[in-house]
């Protein structure tokens, strides 16, 4: 059911919708080489970030790991921002100086966007931290994939979660592939939910194709966790439809396996359930498609016109000036190296 | 003026900053109720509550990661590890993730953070308890490194780590924390800006730059090499990064003559960028080659005899001083 405190499902089903073709259209620029580095595609994972973020508060805290585009994009980045971050431009949402893997909005409580494999875990128990310490009723979700279970640093921070009671929500998309690597072949768990049970913090299993359920579990999670600081981990199990980056072409499953999820879409099923209660015509979903399109394509029109940082802006990236220490460490001058580094 | 130890410096500093700043906190091993390792935590949870002086388990990866995070939102912390040799198992939050947040987010988010312990070798510790990370640290572009020498400078240079916006590793050293020195009352401000050397003694016949441990061993050098008539400089760095060019550059204008004594190891150790930068600037002011003393490249061995052999010692600075005085 849907509350009223709720966003709008039909709003949330054209976020999903913008994710996917956000996608489809990076992995079109990326193929025509508009987009360097690595890329890492959310396309079939929309119900977990959508979902998620439909059960928060706008200031409530989001981190995640390198496959993040889905998330800035749910917390309300704009296309514009996320399309030129792809293409390296200034008016990225990190001014083109992050890429793919570090997507950061501040404005819009996103913090990144982190690309080592379970070192973002530290820092979501850190921003948990400080909501507690300062008193706020904030809650932190953190994003991470199946691959960052067996990472040390996840290992420490769910300690250190448990262990203070924090505020976070440990949120392990399972897409049963870390890299090329299965769940199985990864994990000595029979299923990654039980690793919470280790530290003493409640787990559930969440189908993540399924929309309404990542979203009314969560905010029931949530809504549990202001009340009474605490931590929560949950296995989404989900599935990405692209290989790990653009350059995998996910040879080790089988297009049976693909074509299984394909037909569980999260996207198809809340159109489906729109539509048999009657709150979604063909005509809207079409109209709302036909959006998400024209605006991703503006993005990309959007980032191909934007300017570049100039090359000497990028000392003006090191340090925050420490106006406070009454010493200032401010730009230095340009790119004459060995004086630039000896002022920062 | 009074004298204090380093320990009580770095405490006061503690404490005066903790004081002054609600979101400023202090986080590691055994700070709390044990008082920390090395004792400079004495009476910090007793003043200013559990909220605020908290103990970890032994997850240096974890708690400095947490450091970070809170740093991303609002907070101060003060991360203390019990030695630098325990940061590397951080290595990846210290070096990967506190000092990159502010360029790959486009400048949304600089992390004001203070990394600080005990580092270099001590007495005996062996090769996993002894390694000096200046060098390692000072090479990644986003961080600042200090390593106070005197308690005076540990106090004041803590403090302006605290109020830095950007990550701060205050590299203070174990066998220093019982050594005394002058240091301002506590009703007075003691704020040293980083970035700033000291010249610690005046001399016109060589310019002996150190830092941290080997500024004492630089000064008892220099009273040896008085009496043979050899007039030593002594530049204490007091900051490896910022690096002050200009305090170096003035004494070996006046000297002509260098050598730098530092605790860490000789290759890509920090007088090798020292060198570089003074040649680079000022090769027509030099009447010899620049010298260095540091570790034997080694890792460190437990023996006595043998650790002392591989540290900066007496012997090897005044014999590299002589060299380059053509004494």
């Amino acid at each position: 059911m849907q509350r009223d405190d709720q966003r709008d499902e039909v709003e949330m089903l054209a976020l999903m919708l913008l994710i996917r073709r956000f996608e489809e259209r990076a992995s079109q620029q990326y193929q025509a080489q508009k987009i360097g580095g690595f890329c890492h595609l959310y396309i079939g994972q929309e119900a977990v970030a959508v979902g998620a973020v439909a059960a928060t508060r706008p200031d409530d805290y989001i981190i995640t790991a390198y496959r993040d585009h889905g998330h800035a994009l749910a917390r309300g980045t704009s296309a514009n921002a996320c399309m030129a971050e792809l293409f390296g431009k200034e008016t990225g949402c990190s001014r083109g100086l992050g890429g793919s893997m570090h997507f950061f909005d501040k404005t819009n409580h996103m913090y990144g966007g982190h690309a080592i494999v379970g070192a973002h875990v530290p820092l979501a128990a850190g921003m948990a931290f400080a909501s507690k310490y300062l008193g706020e009723d904030r809650v932190t979700l953190c994003f991470f994939g199946d691959g960052a279970i067996n990472q040390g640093s996840f290992h420490e921070a769910l300690n250190l979660i448990a262990l203070y009671k924090l505020p976070a929500v440990l949120i392990c998309e399972n897409n049963l592939f870390a890299m090329g690597t299965s769940v199985k072949r990864s994990t000595s768990l029979k299923q990654i939910v039980d690793r919470a049970e280790g530290y003493d913090i409640p787990g559930d299993i969440l189908d993540g194709m399924n929309f309404r359920e990542v979203r009314d579990k969560l905010a029931e999670i949530i809504i549990s966790i202001r009340k009474d600081s605490h931590p929560a981990f949950v296995e989404v199990r989900t599935y990405r439809y692209r290989g790990h980056s653009m350059s995998d072409p996910a040879s080790y499953r089988t297009k049976d396996e693909l074509e299984k999820y394909r037909l569980d879409d999260p996207i198809i099923r809340l159109r489906a359930q729109l539509t048999r209660e009657g709150r979604l015509t063909n005509e809207e979903f079409d109209s709302i498609d036909k959006k998400a399109k024209e605006t991703v394509l503006a993005a990309v029109k959007f980032a191909e016109q934007s300017p570049e940082l100039p090359v000497e802006g990028v000392y003006d990236y090191v340090y925050a000036n420490s106006v406070a220490a009454g010493v200032s460490f401010a730009k230095s001058g340009g790119p004459a190296a060995d004086t630039a580094a000896t002022i920062g | 003026m009074r004298e204090i130890t380093y320990r009580q410096a770095v405490n006061e500093a503690l404490a005066e900053e903790l004081e002054r700043d609600p979101n400023v906190f202090l986080m590691g091993e055994e700070v709390a109720e044990y008082h920390g390792a090395y004792k400079v935590s004495q009476g910090l949870l007793e003043r200013f509550g559990p909220k605020r002086i908290i103990d970890t388990p032994i997850s240096e990866n974890g708690f400095a990661g947490l450091g970070v995070g809170a740093a991303m939102v609002g907070l101060r912390p003060i991360i203390e590890f019990m030695t630098f040799s325990f940061s590397l198992v951080a290595f990846d939050q210290v070096v990967n993730n506190a000092p990159n947040m502010f360029m790959m987010s486009g400048g949304q988010f600089n992390i004001p953070i203070t990394f600080r312990g005990p580092n270099g070798p001590a007495h005996q510790l062996a090769a996993t308890h002894s390694h000096a990370t200046e060098n390692l640290y000072a090479s990644v572009p986003g961080l600042k490194v200090c390593t106070p020498a005197t308690p005076r400078d540990a106090k004041g240079l803590l403090k302006t780590a605290v109020r830095d916006d950007n990550p701060v590793l205050v590299l203070e050293a174990e066998l220093l924390y019982s050594s005394k020195g002058m240091v301002e009352p506590p009703d007075e401000e003691l704020l040293i800006p980083l970035g700033e050397a000291q010249v610690k003694r005046e001399g016109s016949d060589v310019s002996v730059i150190c830092y941290a441990q080997t500024v004492s061993l630089a000064l008892a050098a220099a009273q040896q090499l008085e009496e043979e008539n050899i007039s030593a400089e002594i530049i204490d760095l007091r900051s490896i990064k910022p690096l002050d060019e200009k305090a170096i550059f003035d004494s070996v204008a006046k000297t002509h003559r260098v050598v730098i004594v530092e605790q860490d190891r000789p290759f890509c150790g920090v007088g090798a960028e020292v060198c570089y930068r003074i040649q680079k600037n000022i090769f027509d002011a030099l009447d010899a080659p620049i010298l260095r003393v540091s570790q034997e490249d080694v890792p460190m061995p437990y023996n006595e005899r043998l650790e002392k052999f591989v540290l900066p010692n007496a012997d090897k600075l005044m014999s590299a001083v002589k060299k380059v005085c053509y004494a």
